[in-house]
């Protein structure tokens, strides 16, 4: 099989077939990581640009580790060292870029769609790295590969997502990829904080935390931004703990073998507890090296690859 | 030099629905008479308007010209070319120019360039507070004099309630209608889509009806204790026709209009982060694009006006959050709004009451078919076909929507003061 997307721009235009053949090329990539010598010469001779408009230090930083392991040449600008604070728009500085003839441009922006705006003007394969409040694509991906690791499957999962939906694109990325594979997912968080018409993208609002952690077999937890505090959104980071913060207590309602999962970067002792982020359920580390592997894989199928990576 | 208009059906709703012939001299329409009649008497020159329909004069009481200070999105020039193409024989200029239309001089150079173009008239709107910053009032008075025939700080509300309480009391000693733009800029918040599923799914902040209808709600509370004149920019949500009905049927003075976007399309046709697509208020739901054309059909909505918002690639060609608000409209109007009589939704002199007579009244022009009266006429080919192409409007801007649109019914010609300023070739 071939995989014939040009650019990863979102979870929505992907199918449930390159879903799966992504993380199987994902899977393949892990052991990559594990040699001693942690490189091969697939992307030799390959540019791939990492632009960073937002600030960013684990997804750029796992985009990097993944090039550089496929011997890619990896050039990171940000927007303080691009021409944006000059008043160069984002198409022109992305034209300037592709001048220079990189493979793939890895993009990550504050502006939900940017990395659709610029897929049409350039020659490259676009990656998006994180748009706006829309999606986060690799993440979601590298969830979904993590939880089928975990758990062999991800048909019929009950998975539940817990905090600021509204603003996050990894939210919205996951309920579309794991709705997709077949998991039931349900979304809990104060109101203000649930998107209007969210359950269109396949999820179902649970009322309250306890519903929604009842028999659960994966629960994620979002990073409740601190900036926020104070903004109309909820009142303290302390009063969201109280409500919607997962510590031991609550975690005895899931199943008993449930896996935590946090996209990072976390707020221990406010959406989680100190005691449920260390403890044998959680996978949060494992995401992390999961990400560097699946971010291979998408360097490698944009690049023509076909499932079966190994280096050659 | 006369000219005579021949062969036409003349709707002039009630005043005047027949097959007649309309000669013009000297600006001024002459004659109404049975077609062939008295044609021997003079030199004519004949505009063959056989299967056409010939209304008053098209009103747009809604139009950004852009100048001055915008020149490279539009000027008054490209958009008056624009507006006599889309068949209109006068418009109603918003005031955010810059400088903004808050004073006499600006007022005044306007109305100049206007007349010197001998296009489509021009009645601009002046605004109603200085530099439209919503904290005092601007000299109303003096813009009067220069030819205002509203006020509006169109672009932004008023915010200060009170403000616009004094604004509506001083504007009804002066006999101007305040347009009003409604919107509560709390509830926008950073949006730029309709707050819904779509937005949700596109990852775009959301602006929900209420952003629009609170503000409705009052400043019809305000046209009740003031008794001024409240006019409603371009309305799009349920819960402000629904405002604005009740308000009506309680005997308040308040009129409203919608634009062609919001009876045609829906935050469903927002698409690909296509920034064509968002102007302010935005695209709505099916349900409010229903309630739309309900107001249209029993009279809530008492015209259609474009808000024809040019702007140029400079501000659309970027990031779907970071575009501007606002579409081109005037070119495709019309014919937008002819698909309400074809679909039956509208008669064809309920049509014409809300492009050409309520605008009329609401800034107290007659512009009725009659001997005497200026000769400014819009003839409509109904049957002309054709596929909307933003490369032949005469807008310096091209941000519609509705590229590739397929219509039917548009400008044959438009007659301002008997002269042609516009003819279909």
């Amino acid at each position: 099989m071939q995989f014939n997307k040009k650019h990863i721009l979102d979870i929505e235009s992907l199918d449930p077939e390159e879903i799966s053949m992504i993380l199987d090329t994902a899977e393949g990539m892990k052991e990559i990581s594990r040699r001693p010598v942690k490189k091969v010469p697939t992307l030799r001779g390959k540019t791939i640009v990492l632009f960073f408009q937002e600030p960013s230090t684990r997804t750029k930083l796992s985009f990097d580790t993944a090039a550089k392991r496929l011997s890619a040449d990896s050039i990171s600008i940000s927007k303080a060292s691009s021409s944006i604070v000059k008043g160069e728009t984002l198409i022109d500085t992305v034209r300037n870029l592709e001048a220079m003839n990189p493979d793939i441009i890895v993009l990550r922006h504050s502006s939900s769609g940017a990395p659709h705006l610029i897929s049409k003007r350039v020659k490259s394969s676009v990656i998006n790295a994180g748009d706006g409040i829309h999606a986060h694509p690799s993440q979601a991906l590298l969830d979904m590969m993590s939880v089928r690791e975990k758990k062999g499957k991800i048909r019929d999962l009950k998975i539940s997502i817990i905090g600021d939906i509204a603003h996050s694109r990894v939210a919205r990325s996951d309920i579309t990829g794991f709705s997709k594979m077949g998991a039931n997912i349900f979304v809990c968080a104060p109101q203000t904080m649930i998107p209007m018409g969210i359950e269109n993208l396949g999820c179902t609002v649970s009322p309250n935390i306890e519903a929604c952690l009842d028999e659960a077999d994966i629960v994620m937890m979002l990073r409740i931004q601190k900036e926020r505090q104070g903004n109309t959104l909820f009142p303290t980071e302390r009063e969201y703990a109280l409500r919607f913060g997962l510590d031991k207590t609550r975690m005895a309602l899931a199943k008993k073998d449930v896996t935590i999962m946090h996209p990072g970067p976390m707020n221990r002792g406010v959406e989680i507890s100190s005691d449920v982020a260390d403890c044998s359920n959680s996978m949060i580390l494992e995401q992390v090296t999961n990400g560097v592997a699946l971010r291979m894989a998408l360097f490698y199928l944009l690049s023509g690859g076909s499932r079966h990576a190994d280096s050659n | 030099m006369q000219i005579r208009i021949k062969g036409a059906r003349v709707l002039d709703p009630g005043n005047i629905d027949d097959k007649k012939d309309i000669i013009i001299k000297d600006n001024i329409i002459q004659a109404i008479v049975d077609p062939g009649e008295s044609e021997f008497k003079a030199e004519y020159q004949i505009i063959d308007a056989e299967n056409m329909l010939v209304v008053p004069g098209l009103i747009d009481v809604h139009v950004h010209l852009r100048e001055p200070g915008h020149e490279y999105k539009e000027t008054i020039e490209t958009g008056l070319r624009a507006a006599v193409k889309g068949g209109f024989t006068a418009v109603c200029s918003m005031p955010n120019t810059n400088p903004v239309n808050d004073n006499g001089q600006t007022t005044k150079f306007i109305i100049n360039r206007a007349k010197e173009l001998g296009l489509s008239k021009v009645y601009p709107a002046g605004a109603i507070s200085r530099e439209s910053m919503g904290e005092s009032l601007a000299e109303i008075y003096e813009m009067k004099q220069a030819g205002i025939a509203a006020v509006t700080d169109d672009g932004k509300p008023v915010e200060n309630a009170n403000l616009m309480r004094r604004a509506l009391e001083y504007c009804k000693d002066l006999d101007i209608p305040i347009f009003v733009h409604a919107e509560e800029l709390s509830l926008v918040n950073g949006g730029s889509m309709n707050e819904g599923s779509v937005a949700t799914r596109y990852g775009i902040k959301g602006i929900p009806n209420a952003a629009e209808s609170i503000m409705v709600v009052r400043d019809i509370a305000l046209a009740e204790l003031t008794g001024a004149r409240v006019h409603f920019c371009h309305i799009s949500t349920k819960e402000s026709v629904e405002a604005i009905r009740e308000a009506k049927k309680r005997g308040v003075q308040v009129t409203c209009e919608t634009a062609p976007h919001y009876f045609t399309l829906t935050d469903e046709d927002v698409k690909d982060y296509n920034t064509n697509f968002k102007m302010n208020p935005p695209l709505r739901s099916r349900g409010d694009k229903q309630a739309i054309i309900q107001g249209l059909t029993d009279g809530t909505i008492d015209m259609i006006a474009s808000d024809h918002a040019p702007h140029s690639v400079i501000e659309k060609d970027v990031e779907f959050d970071m575009a501007a608000f606002g579409i081109v409209g005037l070119e495709t109007s019309l014919s937008l709004s002819l698909k309400l009589v074809q679909d039956k939704i509208l008669t064809l002199e309920e049509l014409v009451n809300k492009m050409s007579k309520y605008p009329a009244k609401l800034i107290k022009l007659n512009n009725d078919i009659k001997p005497g009266n200026r000769a400014d006429l819009t003839i409509i080919d109904p049957e002309m076909s054709f596929k909307i192409d933003p490369e032949t409007f005469e807008s310096k801007s091209r941000n519609t929507p509705f590229s590739g649109f397929k219509v039917k019914g548009g400008t044959f010609l438009t007659m301002v003061n008997g002269r042609i300023v516009y003819q279909y070739e």
